[in-house]
């Protein structure tokens, strides 16, 4: 099993041959996440199972609850009592998830949520690779709001941006989604582990000011409030009803309406460069940039490899952070590229988002894949082949 | 025009102010509804437990009684609907230290979070949960409720409940509460005290709290004024201590059996947590 | 009070006397002071509150003897008694 540590406070430390899903337990567990509340799952059953066995060791709790729903409930109430805490699913859970997202988003509750994504819809395929939850990370609760979520691609990766999104979900007081997928999850391999005084620990904002001058709701400069948390004598009420910076429910007020969505909004936005984490692979100097996320940006590498030596310009650009988008980089590429070719596991989602931003500038090639494995070599080339030759023009992204 | 009240000393204050919000008062209930009586008892509970009131969270779902955290200056959430129980089990296993107490209606906490209640008592969550039952949704204006007893009359049964109640106080036994407890608002004392009894436990203490809601289930069924109705559930209360809970259906007429039904003691999730890990 | 007999401990006995105090603008009218008041003292008045309610008022002050039951049943925490003395 390699160069292994357990240091005397439970954390892991070295280099491990490990799956995906392990590798998220870990990471969460270096992230300092001591509550994890969760329902099994395949293909996220093993992350579940992972935090049973070890969260007891560092200290903390670990509890199988009677739904997704409850799942995520519990994450939240163990936010607000000062703990780190995630929970972790696949589709189905993550519908059920939804309303409680958005609880999270509106009441400003740091927290991640994991979902490793399989085959659908409904019960589809459970153990199998899919990305069809693309657009439901983005909108899938109800209302306006901005969400952050993150597509790893390798076990490593996940290990690394389940550490992230802990450190961007006290941040910007959250819930951040790690998106990834079953072959992410259920694939092992090499993870490294660094020491845990390397591991960024981004804690979370406390109030400055005694009990009586705090307004729960009202923001740094940079749009995020404090957070004081129950139990700490501020006396919070906190409320999933549209409220004003005191935290006391206004429903009927547009201004306090406007004020709090502008501003659950900006936060995200304003912060995108900070959020946003692209890796870019010969970019600049493409004709055909390959747009993708998750385990698609690495079965990509290889056609993007074999379009090389047929002597194309091609970039391949992984979407680290999938939301918010990469707006500014797509629109930026888009006068000097030819075409985008995005290809997910699913029959469309990002590519909306590319093609959006192209603005009809670049043609934008989707490579559908219904789920269930992942995109054949050839299929990725094709597309490329299919910008870079003349008759092709106009833009395609429905499959 | 107040000052000719007879013999009143006009105040700005109550007693009990500490412990409320007072900038959101009066709070949004109607006249004649049990839900503030329930806070006065749970208020008048708390001044008589020796709890440190920054360790005190109350959360609750949605509804009329879901307003109840946001009256209270105590740490309150608001959370969804249903999922009062859930969000109070991830509160109190974050941090052991708070005394966590669920305060919703029946529509939260039997029909939309029936799961979780059950199985928040199944694992025996040191959670204290109030749960104030008026028969009805009163917040979306009176529809059917797991509670509306059988035949009776609400928005969405205009031709009388086709359905079986859930009696909540044997739910709770069934499924493993430590500590079952029926009253109306009109108990006051006795509801005080089952309340401090049931904060006091240890494990999932439970008290229904039988409620008119005038404006809907009461204007529904003929119930006369809300005065009335609170009359017609207390006259109509029998006391019947540690009973069996299976016998304490209400109907649409007839008794209602109140008291405390169940008091155990048992290992609660956490030391059974605990014990685990050693 | 009228006793038939002379209680042992009547000289120990001390009767409370309260005074009623009322946030008039938390009323909502809703009769259960005055109605489950067990010694009488409170009836609704007729005048209104800016709400437009019917706050109580005092009937019989010499009556209470600050059993509380008027706080405890207000729902508004519009109504409390505090003691003022006792009577022996």
């Amino acid at each position: 099993m390699g160069r292994r540590r357990v240091s005397n406070n439970g954390i892991l430390q070295g280099s491990f041959f490990m799956d995906g899903d392990t590798a998220c337990a870990e990471g969460a567990i270096c992230a300092g996440c001591r509550f994890f509340g969760g329902y099994p799952i395949t293909p996220a059953t093993e992350i579940a199972e992972r935090m049973a066995r070890r969260l007891p060791q560092v200290g903390g709790t670990y509890i199988q609850m009677e739904d997704e729903i409850a799942s995520i409930s519990a994450v939240l109430g163990a936010s607000w009592a000062g703990t780190r805490a995630m929970t972790a699913t696949s589709g189905p859970g993550f519908s059920l998830m939804m309303e409680n997202l958005g609880l999270g988003i509106i009441t400003e509750t740091p927290c991640v949520l994991v979902n490793v994504q399989r085959g659908g819809p409904s019960t589809g395929m459970p153990t199998l690779v899919g990305q069809g939850d693309m657009m439901q990370a983005r909108w899938g609760s109800h209302g306006p709001y901005e969400t952050i979520a993150l597509s790893p691609g390798s076990p490593q990766e996940l290990f690394d941006l389940t550490i992230r999104a802990f450190n961007l979900a006290e941040k910007y007081r959250t819930p951040v989604l790690v998106m990834t997928d079953e072959a992410v999850g259920h694939m092992t391999e090499r993870v490294v582990i660094p020491p845990l005084e390397e591991i960024e620990y981004y804690a979370r904002r406390k109030p400055q000011v005694p009990p009586n001058g705090y307004l729960p709701y009202r923001p740094d400069p940079d749009g995020v409030p404090p957070m004081a948390c129950a139990g700490e004598g501020y006396r919070i009420h906190v409320t999933g009803l549209t409220h004003n910076e005191k935290g006391y429910p206004d429903t009927v007020s547009v201004e306090t309406q406007q004020k709090l969505v502008e501003r659950l909004i900006r936060k995200i936005r304003a912060n995108q460069d900070d959020i946003i984490e692209l890796r870019e692979d010969q970019v600049e100097e493409a004709d055909v940039v390959v747009v993708a996320y998750g385990i698609s940006a690495r079965t990509a590498a290889r056609p993007v490899r074999m379009a090389r030596e047929m002597g194309l310009k091609v970039g391949l650009l992984k979407l680290v952070t999938v939301w918010p988008f990469a707006e500014e980089r797509i629109r930026e590429l888009a006068p000097k590229v030819e075409g985008f070719v995005v290809p997910e596991i699913n029959m469309g989602q990002i590519a909306q988002e590319v093609e959006r931003c192209a603005g009809g500038q670049a043609q934008t090639i989707l490579v559908p894949h219904a789920g269930g494995g992942l995109h054949h070599p050839n299929d990725v080339l094709e597309a490329i082949k299919r910008v870079t030759s003349p008759q092709s023009t106009s833009a395609e992204t429905s499959p | 025009m107040v000052d000719e009240l007879t013999d009143v000393l006009i105040s700005k204050h109550h007693p009990m102010d500490k412990l409320l919000r007072q900038d959101r008062l009066p709070h949004i209930w109607c006249s004649g509804c049990g839900l503030g009586t329930v806070l006065t008892c749970f208020v008048s509970a708390l001044e008589k437990l020796d709890l440190d009131m920054d360790q005190v969270v109350v959360v609750s779902g949605i509804g009329c009684t879901g307003r109840a955290a946001g009256y209270l200056n105590l740490d309150g959430f608001h959370t969804t609907h249903g999922r009062a129980i859930p969000f109070a089990t991830g509160l109190k296993l974050g941090n052991p230290e708070l005394k966590v107490v669920v305060i919703s209606g029946d529509g939260d906490l039997m029909a939309i979070g029936g799961n979780h209640f059950i199985h928040a008592a199944r694992r025996n969550m040191d959670l204290t949960v109030i749960c104030v039952n008026n028969f009805n949704y009163g917040m979306t204006s009176g529809q059917l409720a797991p509670t509306t007893p059988t035949n009776a009359r609400t928005s969405t049964s205009p031709y009388g409940n086709a359905e079986h109640p859930f009696n909540v106080p044997y739910l709770a036994a069934a499924t493993g509460a430590t500590y079952v407890a029926r009253w109306t608002v009109l108990h006051v004392r006795r509801l005080e005290r089952s309340i401090i009894e049931a904060m006091n436990k240890r494990g999932f203490s439970v008290v229904e709290v039988i409620s008119p809601c005038p404006t809907y289930y009461g204007r529904w069924n003929k119930m006369g004024s809300a005065l009335e109705q609170m009359k017609y559930y207390h006259d109509k209360s029998t006391i019947r201590h540690w009973s069996d809970p299976a016998q304490a259906d209400i109907g649409l007429e007839g008794q209602i059996i109140v008291g405390r039904f169940v008091d155990i003691d048992k290992p609660t999730f956490c030391d059974l947590l605990q014990g685990a890990d050693q | 009070m009228k006793l038939w007999r002379k209680p042992l401990d009547q000289d120990r006995v001390v009767v409370p006397r309260g005074e009623i105090h009322l946030i008039v603008e938390r009323c909502k009218g809703c009769q259960l002071c005055a109605t489950y008041c067990p010694r009488d003292v409170l009836e609704m008045s007729s005048l209104f509150n800016t709400r437009g309610y019917h706050p109580p008022q005092v009937r019989n002050a010499r009556r209470c003897l600050v059993c509380g039951l008027c706080t405890m049943l207000c729902p508004e925490f519009a109504i409390y008694v505090e003691e003022v003395g006792h009577d022996q």
